[in-house]
């Protein structure tokens, strides 16, 4: 169990950190000793297969989800053991967009880029309104979305909404889950022109969980290729890629490269085979 | 052999682990409810939903309890020649038993499935984590609203349906039946007293919290996909209503030892 104090001048360059992180749902072991180390401005872009748990590490930086085993530290503090309110505290440093955008249904566009400033901040309702156009406006939502609810909106405009709203406290640090995925390419283009402008604007951290190469070789510093437990030895490392985007095409490792250029290879009769092994021990 | 009686130990081993995050996911609950009041903005729209929302099936539910129980019980009191006796009857059944039970069976289905749904949609499509990830804290912000909100307004509807049902009743077995509606009133005055009347409400407030909190609670630990969300919606009703019949049953017999040492004699119907 690593549970020890980082030291102080590493923790101030590096801004997030995993250290030997270990998660099991249930009985079901997603992560493996993770050890990562985001430091301040950096755009770190994490890829993967699906259900490799690139999600997962997103998680564990806010505190979502805990580690089974290790430790989760954010600007040197274990996120872990703080309290609620310090816990609450960091956590309007980051600014998470979610997946699906994960905007609240009950509450119109307006209120849900409203919702952390008025969790978070004393300004009256008229500043309020302000902020959240010049929000929306700068993910280049018009005012008239304001009154409509999430379920009126397209899919690229539910993501910049989320968007909006995750920036609206001008966070630290912005995590990014599959920021791209289910939109179509010139969306996705405008997605991914966004996360490269809000760093641009403000000196921000950012992580990125992403399947899509093109999201990955555009906005990323480095990229980290994660791997799924299932597929691993017990004593291989789950990270098998670390390095800048323009080294992805030269790692050496199959699996990298068989990711990065999207080829099926023997996957579909590794699946099979399973599949009638399964089959066969039902029976 | 062995199989299953590893089967039943990680069953029973489940059903602790569940029983425990319960209490705890209720005293979080308790806690924050007595940390800070919520929102007049959170807390406004499930008092509306919870309670404007169901007084129409609540009252009719009420309504027709009444009107049933002068129904059924009008033949086998007509053939002693106790008619007038109906409205004790039927006014201490409805206070102290089935109008409190029964309206929460209603509310349970209607407020506690939804609720579960609306917390199991959430949950599946993150929105209780971006709530955390924004710094509010979900229990304060999804669940001491809606708790509290049962807490006050299913013994309010009890008391709702309970007038109905006494409406109800009284309607039907004066109008209906031809009962003399003076010897009526004048039994029921005589049989159901405020003691029973608070005894139906005071069970109601368990039945509030334990729809509140069984509701939230399965809506919370929603199984990923459209199914998890059917299947903590179900559950959610069930196991409320299993709940509100254990609840009753115990409660009942504690109060009628509260009465019965406060009145030991009882009150005779003949």
């Amino acid at each position: 169990m690593v549970n020890q104090p980082v030291p102080a001048a590493r923790s101030q360059q590096q801004l997030i950190e995993l250290l030997d992180v270990s998660v099991t749902f249930g009985r079901n072991p997603v992560l493996r000793d993770i050890r990562l180390s985001v430091p301040r401005g950096q755009t770190l872009v994490i890829i993967g297969e699906s259900g490799c748990g690139k999600t997962v590490i997103l998680k564990t930086m806010i505190g979502l989800v805990r580690p089974t085993r290790g430790q989760v530290t954010f600007d040197g503090n274990d996120i872990n053991k703080l309290t609620e309110k310090e816990l609450t505290h960091e956590r309007i440093r980051f600014g998470y967009l979610f997946q699906g955008a994960a905007l609240f249904d009950s509450l119109t566009v307006g209120q849900n880029v409203a919702f952390p400033l008025r969790e978070h901040t004393d300004n009256d309702d008229h500043a309020i309104q302000d902020a959240v156009i010049s929000r929306l406006a700068a993910v280049g939502l018009p005012e008239s979305v304001i009154n409509k609810k999430p379920a009126e909106l397209s899919g690229g405009m539910r993501k910049r909404v989320g968007l909006a709203r995750a920036l609206a406290l001008s966070p630290e640090v912005v995590l990014y889950d599959e920021p791209t995925t289910g939109l179509d390419p010139i969306m996705s283009d405008v997605i991914n022109e966004l996360i490269l402008r809000t760093r641009s604007e403000h000196p921000v951290t950012s992580v990125v969980v992403t399947h899509d190469m093109h999201t990955a070789r555009k906005v990323a510093d480095r990229v980290i290729m994660v791997y799924p437990l299932s597929r691993l030895e017990p004593d291989e490392p789950q990270i098998i890629f670390d390095g800048k985007p323009e080294l992805l095409d030269r790692s050496g490792d199959p699996r990298v490269t068989q990711f990065v250029q999207g080829e099926a290879g023997e996957r579909l009769m590794e699946m099979r085979k399973m599949a009638d092994l399964r089959l066969a021990n039902q029976r | 052999m062995s199989e299953w009686i590893a089967d039943l130990g990680e069953l029973v081993i489940d059903w602790v682990a569940t029983v425990g995050d319960v209490a705890e996911f209720f005293f979080r609950t308790l806690s924050w409810l007595a940390m800070r009041m919520p929102r007049r903005d959170t807390l406004l729209p499930n008092f509306y939903q919870i309670g404007v929302l169901s007084f129409p099936v609540v009252a009719l539910t009420g309504t027709f309890i009444g009107m049933v129980l002068a129904v059924q019980s009008h033949s086998q009191f007509r053939q002693l020649h106790l008619e007038t006796r109906l409205g004790a009857v039927i006014n201490m059944s409805l206070v102290r038993e089935l109008g409190p039970v029964l309206a929460a069976t209603m509310l349970a289905g209607r407020v506690g499935s939804a609720m579960a749904a609306e917390l199991g949609t959430m949950r599946v499509t993150e929105q209780i984590d971006a709530l955390s990830s924004m710094g509010a804290n979900p229990i304060q912000y999804l669940v001491v609203p809606r708790f509290l909100a049962c807490l006050v307004l299913i013994p309010t509807l009890t008391i709702m349906a309970d007038f109905m049902g006494v409406a109800g009743g009284f309607a039907y077995a004066v109008f209906g039946l031809g009962i003399d509606s003076n010897h009526y009133w004048q039994n029921s005055q005589d049989y159901v007293g405020a003691f029973d009347l608070f005894s139906g409400v005071f069970k109601s407030l368990f039945f509030g919290a334990a729809i509140g909190l069984i509701s939230c609670y399965r809506g919370f630990h929603c199984d990923p996909g459209a199914e998890g969300v059917g299947r903590a919606a179900t559950s959610a009703f069930v196991i409320s209503f299993v709940l509100i019949l254990v609840l009753d049953f115990f409660l009942g017999i504690a109060l009628d030892g509260i009465y019965l040492s406060i009145w030991p004699e009882g009150v005779r119907l003949l």
